[in-house]
């Protein structure tokens, strides 16, 4: 246990020094003061007939949606044709057509969940030219929005929020490139294959015959991470001994999951001129990370009630795999639900009931616990219009923050996107039951079916790619409505922030007076984080009443299902 | 919109080229000559026949070899697609296996990992714990000392992550390996 929170202490230390350090090397990057690749960014502007200046919000969100429009078209297209592709030595056939359809919508909205099994189901081509590309360019579609947006709050009277394409190239080149190459290279080092080569066959010690799948896996675990993506090469993702295989790739690989995410709070001081704003939003953020991290510890450490004359007393091992045990296991699931990553290292469907409605929460909340790259850093940005929105109220003064004063419509923008998980939780999960393609596709009965289902929801509404995957998400039904949430948790989103950016950029910048509520220091921080629950948790704390607490006293009182 | 549809084209093209194919091919290039074992899979051979991966995990059934855990993939440790068992908390079919492991294994209750399966259905390793059980059986069925089994074990095990979190683990085809060298 000491020793477990000693780690957690310094995992902590490590990313607040990391956040520190990649923030400013981003205000770096996206003011244009880094250039040595100035070439071979010429170059493709030149190509793609692309003028780097300034866009309007308007033209800005274009180019995000025709980028994303196009790369699931490619995208789908390479998953319907894998069978006649290159780079496939299984001899996979065409994957099929709404799980394509989900496939490609999941990678290009940066939620990345796994409808399909990898290593049972796609070609290396598909992997590689298909996956890891996207993995990429969605990654990158979300830094340049939230780099948009801190753009515009910056500005000052200014009518445009950058350039698209210029801010997708830079993070591109700049940022998870370079994060990848590395990344790629130290989970090698740590025993994820890399190799092109067909699945092998061992003859066991005990005579068996054991089929071991093989694969490009470094090279896409490493984006899978950095852009906290988290669509794994194999099935059961990074509990897969070949794509997490020591306590050590873990540890980088949660690492690569929450720095981006922990920088941007740095890059947006830097880029507002006062370091002091990025500070009270990192540490809203991490006052929040250490309460939900030591409440999914304290709910597995416990272990489960049921089993408790059979086994040891400690966690209960279902679901987990040895080498990480319980504080990386823990470290982990709480890392990939704060962020949109949703790879995992451990099924949370066996996860104790109130250890897996942490990650459900963390998810609910809209992933600003850090966050997404980018999404977690405009979805803060959300949170704190309404802060200061709440807080004007109280005073009884126009809202302000950086000087620029909130009004109407930016209210309205940041009320609507209030919506979006709701509508994609609630609504399509009752939508679900109602049509009756619910009861077919929850493993376990009891409350922790309804846990299920709504996780699978949040899960495609929050862009995160997690499961509870006992849920048989993979029909017809869910395949579409699961789709359909994740491009309205992800649109849903990216155009209204882009629009308060576009308007934020706008105006000017008001003089500080005596009257003016700071936005940094404690005060600050504290009414965002309550902001933050009241408006994230309170709307779904019925359904969570229904069921991991349903489920936890349950278990407590003897009941299985 | 329309004259947005030219640069979204050939960036899509250009980086799919460079992220899709010279990404991943350069690091499959640099992975197999400077790793060449890791990028391989880490295989173990012995007599010149692959044997498995030191990275995944084998069934065991024999008395002389000691066990891995549980796995949910079918057959157990399917390299070939891995999974858990998805089971809740509250599952009584869990509970029905639990009980099962642990009567089998028992008496009294057994280490967690050794009634349960693991996420991966794959996972190469248990505790020194749940090994250290398991010397007495493996000693009698090759008729060798504990203290050569415990040897065995203690070989494939490593120290606690970092030296601070949970317990020291043991590979076990690790160890089933320098159990049948010490027969040699």
């Amino acid at each position: 246990m000491a020793g477990d929170l000693t780690f957690f202490a310094l995992f902590l230390a490590g990313l607040t020094l990391m956040g520190a350090i990649l923030g400013p090397w981003m205000a770096r990057v996206f003011t244009g003061r880094v250039s040595f690749l100035a070439p071979v960014e010429h170059a493709l502007y030149r190509a793609a007939g692309i003028s780097p200046v300034g866009q309007r919000w308007t033209a800005y969100a274009t180019a995000v949606l025709v980028f994303n429009a196009a790369g699931f078209v490619l995208l789908y297209l390479i998953l319907r044709l894998q069978g006649i592709l290159p780079f496939n030595p299984q001899g996979f056939g065409a994957m099929e057509s709404s799980q394509a359809f989900n496939t490609a919508i999941s990678f290009v909205t940066n939620t990345n969940w796994q409808s399909y099994g990898g290593e049972t189901t796609l070609s290396h081509f598909s992997q590689m030219a298909g996956l890891t590309v996207q993995n990429f360019l969605s990654a990158g579609t979300g830094i340049a929005v939230a780099v948009a947006v801190v753009r515009g709050l910056a500005a000052r009277s200014a009518a445009d929020i950058g350039n698209f394409w210029v801010d997708l190239t830079r993070t591109v080149l700049y940022l998870l490139l370079p994060g990848a190459i590395i990344i790629a290279l130290l989970m090698v080092w740590q025993g994820v294959p890399q190799t092109l080569a067909a699945n092998m066959t061992a003859t066991t010690l005990e005579g068996g015959q054991q089929v071991i799948a093989q694969g490009p896996v470094a090279s896409q675990v490493a984006i899978k991470m950095l852009g906290t993506n988290g669509g794994g090469f194999f099935n059961v993702n990074a509990a897969h001994p070949y794509e997490n295989p020591t306590a050590l790739a873990n540890l980088i690989q949660i690492y690569a999951i929450l720095v981006i995410p922990a920088a941007f709070p740095f890059f947006f001081g830097r880029m507002v001129g006062d370091r002091r704003q990025g500070w009270a939003i990192f540490a809203a953020m991490s006052a929040l990370f250490v309460a939900v991290l030591l409440w999914a510890y304290l709910a597995e450490a416990a272990g489960n009630p049921l089993h408790a004359s059979l086994v040891e007393p400690g966690t209960s091992m279902e679901g987990k795999e040895t080498r990480f045990g319980l504080a990386q296991t823990v470290l982990f699931a709480v890392a990939t639900t704060v962020a949109s990553c949703g790879a995992v290292n451990a099924m949370h469907d066996s996860f104790s009931a109130l250890g897996g409605m942490i990650p459900l929460l963390n998810m609910l909340l809209g992933e600003i616990i850090y966050g997404g790259v980018g999404a977690g850093f405009y979805g803060m940005v959300l949170y704190v219009v309404l802060t200061v929105f709440l807080a004007g109220l109280m005073v009884g003064r126009t809202p302000e923050w950086l000087g620029k004063k909130i009004e109407a419509r930016e209210m309205k923008l940041a009320a609507l996107t209030l919506l979006v998980m709701p509508l994609g939780v609630l609504v399509l999960a009752s939508a679900s039951i109602l049509t009756g393609n619910a009861a077919g596709s929850v493993q376990d009965q009891g409350p922790h079916g309804l846990t299920e289902l709504v996780y699978a929801y949040t899960s495609g509404t929050a862009n995160n790619g997690s499961a509870f995957a006992g849920f048989g998400a993979n029909t017809t039904w869910h395949n579409t409505m699961i789709g359909i949430a994740m491009m309205l948790g992800r649109w849903g989103y990216v155009i209204p922030v882009l629009a308060i950016a576009g308007s934020l950029a706008a105006k000017a910048r008001a003089p500080e007076t005596a009257g003016t509520f700071p936005t940094h220091g404690r005060a600050f921080t504290v009414l965002l984080v309550v902001t933050i629950l009241i408006v994230g948790a309170l709307t779904f704390l019925p359904v969570l009443a229904l069921g991991p607490i349903a489920e936890h006293v349950s278990v407590a009182d003897g009941q299985a299902f | 919109m329309i004259s947005q549809l030219r640069p979204a084209l050939v960036m899509l093209g250009a980086f799919t080229v460079l992220l899709g194919l010279g990404y991943p091919l350069a690091m499959t290039g640099i992975a197999q000559v400077t790793m060449p074992r890791q990028a391989g899979g880490s295989l173990v051979e012995r007599d010149g026949a692959i044997v498995g991966s030191v990275l995944i995990g084998q069934a065991f059934t024999r008395p002389e070899y000691l066990h891995s855990r549980p796995s949910a993939t079918d057959p157990a440790y399917n390299a070939g697609s891995s999974t858990g068992s998805n089971l809740g908390p509250s599952s009584a079919a869990l509970l029905a296996q639990v009980r099962e492991r642990a009567a089998a294994q028992g008496p009294g209750p057994v280490p967690s990992e050794m009634a349960t399966a693991s996420a991966s259905g794959l996972d190469p390793h248990i505790t020194l714990d749940a090994a250290l059980r398991q010397v007495d059986r493996i000693a009698a069925a090759r008729g060798v000392p504990p203290a050569a089994v415990e040897d065995a074990i203690r070989g494939a095990t490593t120290g606690p992550a970092f030296g601070l979190l949970g317990e020291p683990i043991v590979n076990v085809l690790a160890a089933n390996l320098a159990l049948d060298a010490q027969e040699g």
